[in-house]
């Protein structure tokens, strides 16, 4: 009987520890879903989007200054930064399982998607509340408007598509860094003297994760080519067999196959890309015009190494392939966080885009910790509105502007073209393979592919 | 001689008169204690096992997004049989099988035949052997990524120079990423299957080597009708688990390649992935577990099958 009791009392030892671990999780779980439920007396918990995981402490310095700045003018309100990334994957688990963050960024690509599921929450009132639902950019607002007319986030951040290039290879391959390439035929040259000057990669462009099939889309548009018809109704017809694609890809397979001036690596994304280019492995590439700051602070490039240019246009109606992300707010937060939300996103996204002490506070809390201000984007409000904030903020300006010259000289004469909206994602997907396929084939065959991709793109959007 | 005991008789062990069974006799006889050890596994086991399984055959037949599902039948099972990249996936995931089966199963055998008839420093060759089992899978992709660089400084690229062999493009390639993926994984796997190999053959009774000597046969003579007829049991186990084990690969296609190039090495796990989670809106879980169900049945029917058929030639 002795033994047998020792026996139960380390069985009961072992199920308590055990229970106590579970209730430690559930606790925490709670603590994550419930804001407030800690008992933090009358403030609304508000947890919100910092930044994707690997962001430098710098960064997190300078978050923690405006969150208290923010804490100070709103004291009844706790703001939590929450790590973010927005991935689709991640979405849809974090938004079941509640621990999305209550604000947080998506791409435009996904926002009409997602409003459509009712996965984003509506602040048509809000907005209007606030004062400047009518000063967004038309062409952008409509990307977060619903069927219903309602307004579903606020656009904080937009980009045109770019030429980033290295002036240091340009150098060393005899090219004057101050005059970059205009046309496309330019880029093919400056690539081939690149590639056999220094032995770099002259030309390269992402292929892989969606990538792929978002720089064709770019580089289409850039060759006036459109990939999709919105036929205004809901529906769209899919036009990835026209010229301006075929351009684009027979200017890959010509800088691959017939110039040598690709380098070695075909499955780059936005990620591995700006790695190979900060490391000085690539001539040249394109992608969006704000990457300026995730180069220096994320990938460790040397910002006297830097250059940037507007992507050639060529063909007719061409454009640069806009895009850019939206604050939004998660559906199943309760009435007090929502109005909190709405204050954050005001304050932290909004207010510097139109405010000068707000420009100049944000500005000043991020040149203090040394990240990049001054980056150039594309406004969500009016033009004037930007260029007018450029001048507040003109002291923390730290990025090369002289190195961005050429872009933000030109970037105004070029049209800016919206992303493609029925199942963008997916459709890029699709593109990916084609990209590929031109890129270790040298015998592809272009028109199939994009038939193919056409007709199974078409299939996608039919369902 | 005729005395010599009989070691595989069974012993004689006294057998405990059977209580009549009640819960009383029950908790006396520790049935509570064995129940309270066995309940926090149980519970793990519940949670983090047959629930998630249980629950993916119903997503299986069901449209969800995680927040709300809906039935729908076998539409899943359709839309995955209607999928053109399930007959590639499969291709390319019996394909990878194959030469992991022409690389990667003799290997381990042959090494570990040799490995036993060395005579000294068994011990550093084992330890050599089983070193790339110790690296994290994941540092051992990344490191033979970097391996792989197609530029002509790339290593392999640098060692093929020397001997006048140009560039490769390895990963880069259609037709070179799936061979140079198995390279990969047979390096990595061996050294498991040289360890069991090696057990194996300690249980090879000596004295039929000395008999096959005395009838003058040669060392390959030895290993095909001693050596290999011994180790039947554990090559048949260890060919099954290969199998089953390379029918699931997903690890380096998902880390080397992402299934490139043009869909090249997207083999069946891969995309099962793909469908769950490549899509940024949330993926389409339905078919993901639609394909995993059927996955998995087939495993196991051929396990069962692979069982029947050697069953009458294992020793074991």
């Amino acid at each position: 009987m002795r033994s047998i009791g020792r026996k139960t009392a380390i069985a009961g030892v072992t199920l308590a520890a055990g229970a106590l671990l579970l209730t430690a999780c559930s606790s925490d779980d709670g603590n994550n879903a419930s804001p407030g439920a800690d008992g933090s007396g009358k403030k609304v918990e508000l947890r919100v989007a910092t930044f994707p995981p690997g962001a430098d402490k710098a960064a997190y310095d300078a978050f923690a200054v405006q969150e208290k700045q923010f804490e100070d003018a709103n004291p009844d309100i706790d703001v939590i930064g929450v790590e973010y990334e927005w991935t689709g994957p991640t979405f849809a688990v974090q938004l079941a399982g509640g621990s999305l963050p209550d604000v947080f960024t998506v791409p435009f690509t996904d926002t009409k998607t997602l409003l459509e599921n009712g996965q984003l929450m509506d602040v048509t009132q809000e907005m209007k509340d606030l004062g400047y639902a009518d000063k967004f950019n038309p062409i952008i607002l409509d990307g977060v408007t619903g069927t219903d007319g309602n307004v579903y986030g606020f656009p904080r951040q937009a980009y045109a598509m770019a030429l980033h290039y290295n002036r240091n290879l340009f150098e060393q391959a005899g090219l004057d860094p101050n005059s970059p390439p205009t046309t496309w035929d330019e880029v093919r040259a400056d690539a081939k003297a690149i590639a056999e000057k220094t032995g770099k990669a002259g030309y390269a462009q992402m292929a892989i994760n969606n990538t792929g099939g978002w720089q064709l889309t770019a580089t289409t548009v850039a060759h006036g080519g459109r990939t999709q018809i919105d036929n205004g109704d809901g529906t769209y017809t899919e036009t990835i067999n026209n010229p301006g694609t075929k351009a684009a890809l027979q200017f890959l397979h010509d800088v691959r196959w017939e110039d040598n001036s690709f380098g070695s690596k075909f499955d780059l994304d936005w990620g591995t890309i700006n790695q190979e280019f900060a490391a000085g492995n690539i001539g040249m590439y394109t992608s969006g015009s704000d990457v300026y700051t995730a180069l220096v602070r994320d990938f460790g490039m040397d910002p006297a190494q830097y250059g940037m240019t507007v992507v050639p246009m060529d063909g007719e109606d061409p454009g640069t392939l806009g895009g850019g992300d939206v604050a939004v707010i998660s559906p199943t937060i309760d009435d007090a966080t929502k109005a909190a939300a709405v204050k954050w996103i005001d304050w932290y996204y909004m207010q510097k885009l139109m405010n000068e002490d707000a420009a100049v506070t944000d500005a000043k809390a991020l040149s203090d910790a040394g990240q990049a201000v001054g980056t150039p984007v594309l406004p969500v409000l009016s033009k004037d509105l930007y260029e007018q904030s450029l001048t507040w903020i003109a002291p923390y300006i730290n990025v090369p502007l002289d190195q961005m010259k050429p872009f933000t000289d030109h970037i105004w004469e070029q049209t800016p073209v919206g992303e493609p909206k029925g199942k963008t994602q997916e459709i890029y997907a699709l593109l990916d393979p084609v990209v590929q396929a031109v890129l270790t084939d040298q015998n592809a065959d272009i028109d199939a592919l994009l038939n193919q991709a056409n007709s199974d793109a078409q299939a996608l959007l039919d369902q | 001689m005729a005395t010599q005991p009989d070691v595989d008789a069974p012993r004689q062990v006294p057998v405990r008169e059977r209580r009549a069974s009640n819960p009383v006799t029950w908790v006396r006889s520790g049935g509570l204690t064995k129940l309270l050890f066995a309940l926090p596994l149980i519970f793990v086991f519940t949670i983090f096992s047959w629930l998630p399984i249980a629950r993916s055959v119903i997503m299986s037949f069901q449209k969800t997004n995680l927040i709300t599902s809906q039935w729908v039948g076998l539409d899943n099972f359709v839309a995955v049989l209607r999928d053109p990249l399930l007959g590639t996936a499969i291709a390319n995931t019996g394909y990878f099988a194959l030469l992991a089966l022409v690389m990667g199963f003799p290997i381990p055998i042959i090494m570990a035949v040799l490995m036993s008839e060395v005579r000294r420093g068994k011990g550093l060759y084992s330890a050599l052997a089983y070193l790339p089992v110790v690296i994290p899978p994941v540092v051992a992709v990344l490191l033979w990524k970097v391996f792989y660089d197609a530029s002509p400084q790339g290593v392999f690229n640098t060692l093929l120079g020397y001997v006048g062999i140009p560039p490769q493009p390895f990963l880069q390639s259609q037709t070179q990423a799936m061979p140079a993926l198995v390279i990969e994984a047979t390096w990595a796997a061996a050294g498991g299957s040289i360890i069991i190999y090696l057990a194996a053959l300690l249980i090879v009774p000596p004295e039929l080597y000395d008999a096959a000597e005395v009838d003058g046969a040669g060392i390959w003579r030895k290993i095909w009708h001693v050596t290999l007829p011994q180790m039947r049991g554990v090559i048949f186990v260890m060919l099954i688990l290969q199998v089953l084990a390379t029918a699931q690969v997903f690890l380096e296609p998902y880390l080397f390649t992402g299934g490139g190039p043009v869909h090249a090495t997207t083999t069946i796990l891969l995309l099962i992935y793909n469908y769950a989670f490549k899509n940024s809106l949330g993926g389409n879980y339905g078919m993901a577990t639609a394909l995993s169900v059927m996955l998995a049945i087939f495993l196991a029917l051929l396990s069962w099958v692979y069982f029947r058929l050697t069953n009458r030639w294992s020793t074991s």
